[in-house]
């Protein structure tokens, strides 16, 4: 039987599992404690909401790959100049 | 003895975009890798290259060390392919290289400034919130403008490093849990703890520049929260 009185003790313990739950990671059944909870939380749902959110922007693309100059050291650390060039990326000339 | 690079080989180094697909293209390369070929060393080079610099860039957090843990981890790669057994992705395997070799350098350079430990954590696994303020920004809404992402980059290099490389791998780079344990040496559970707190440390930081930045909106009696 559970009641949902709501105690800072609760959201302790559910701070610990929101990776997973935003991850979908967690078991059903903790997850509608989660949700249950949630429903009259103000904090964690700001929580849970800034916490997905950080995430997200994380995994936004990052446009800055690899600069050209360092992927040119690069291939020169390597003794690999012959290989590099823009595409295609195969064979070296002296071999075709 | 040379053994040439397929063109479908090349070709998949255009289009592979999951670390973790251990493909038979993948099998080929490593295995012309083993040979010794040349060809194959650059195609491995080409096709990780990016993801290893991001992941150095993000670990040191200045250019010039990321680039030197970039020729690092490809000149040991290149060198000691035959130790790679195959049993997690060539990906794995260099991220594993690159993430031993930035921790390294991290650890070396705070042993020449300051010697002390990593911050303190707390103990059991979680970080109290603090900021309890609803951010009014909306990801899905918004692409990301300098300022956040200069922001986003602070927010990270105040890791402590095992936390950091935890989150590069798993959240950044987008490794499974079990793959970036893998390459931390560490069980998928210490994983798991370190991403937490990574995360909460970064969604703390990243709570007091959106409560300053909608502070500064409602001063300018501006409703744009996107700014440019
Ligand atoms: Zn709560």
């Amino acid at each position: 039987m559970m009641t949902h009185v709501h105690s800072h003790e609760d959201c302790r313990q559910l701070l610990g599992m929101l990776s997973d739950y935003i991850d979908g990671e967690l078991e059903a059944r903790l997850c509608e404690e989660i949700e249950a909870h949630l429903a009259d939380c103000e904090n964690c749902r700001i929580v849970i909401d800034t916490l997905r959110k950080t995430v997200l922007l994380y995994q936004m693309p990052d446009p800055p790959e690899l600069p050209e100059d360092v992927e040119l050291r690069l291939f020169k650390a390597l003794d690999l100049e012959p290989y590099l060039r823009k595409e295609p990326l195969a064979e070296p000339d002296e071999d075709a | 003895m040379r053994i040439r690079v397929t063109k479908s080989l090349s070709l998949a180094s255009e289009q592979e975009e999951v670390v973790g697909s251990n493909d038979l293209d993948e099998q080929a390369l490593v295995a012309a890798l083993k040979a010794g070929d040349r060809a194959a060393c650059a195609v491995m080079v080409k096709r990780f290259s990016p993801r290893i610099y991001r992941v150095a860039l993000k670990l040191m957090g200045d250019p010039d060390e990321a680039e030197e843990v970039l020729q690092e981890t490809f000149i040991s790669a290149c060198q000691h392919v035959r130790d790679f057994e195959g049993r997690s992705s060539l990906g794995t395997w260099l991220y594993r290289i690159a993430t031993n070799a930035g921790l390294m350098r991290l650890r070396r350079r705070k042993l020449e400034t300051v010697s002390i430990d990593d911050p303190v954590e707390l103990e059991d696994g979680e970080v109290a919130p603090r900021q309890l303020i609803d951010w009014g920004w909306n990801p899905e809404k918004h692409a990301l403008n300098e300022e956040l992402r200069r922001v986003m980059d602070e927010a990270i290099a105040a890791l402590p490093e095992t936390l950091r490389a935890t989150f590069i791998l798993r959240d950044i780079e987008g490794l499974s849990t079990a793959e970036t344990a893998e390459t931390l040496g560490i069980s998928e559970s210490a994983a798991k703890v370190r991403l937490h707190r990574a995360r909460m440390r970064l969604r703390e930081y990243l709570t007091e520049y959106f409560a300053a930045h909608r502070a500064s909106v409602a001063e300018r009696g501006d409703h744009d929260d996107a700014r440019p």
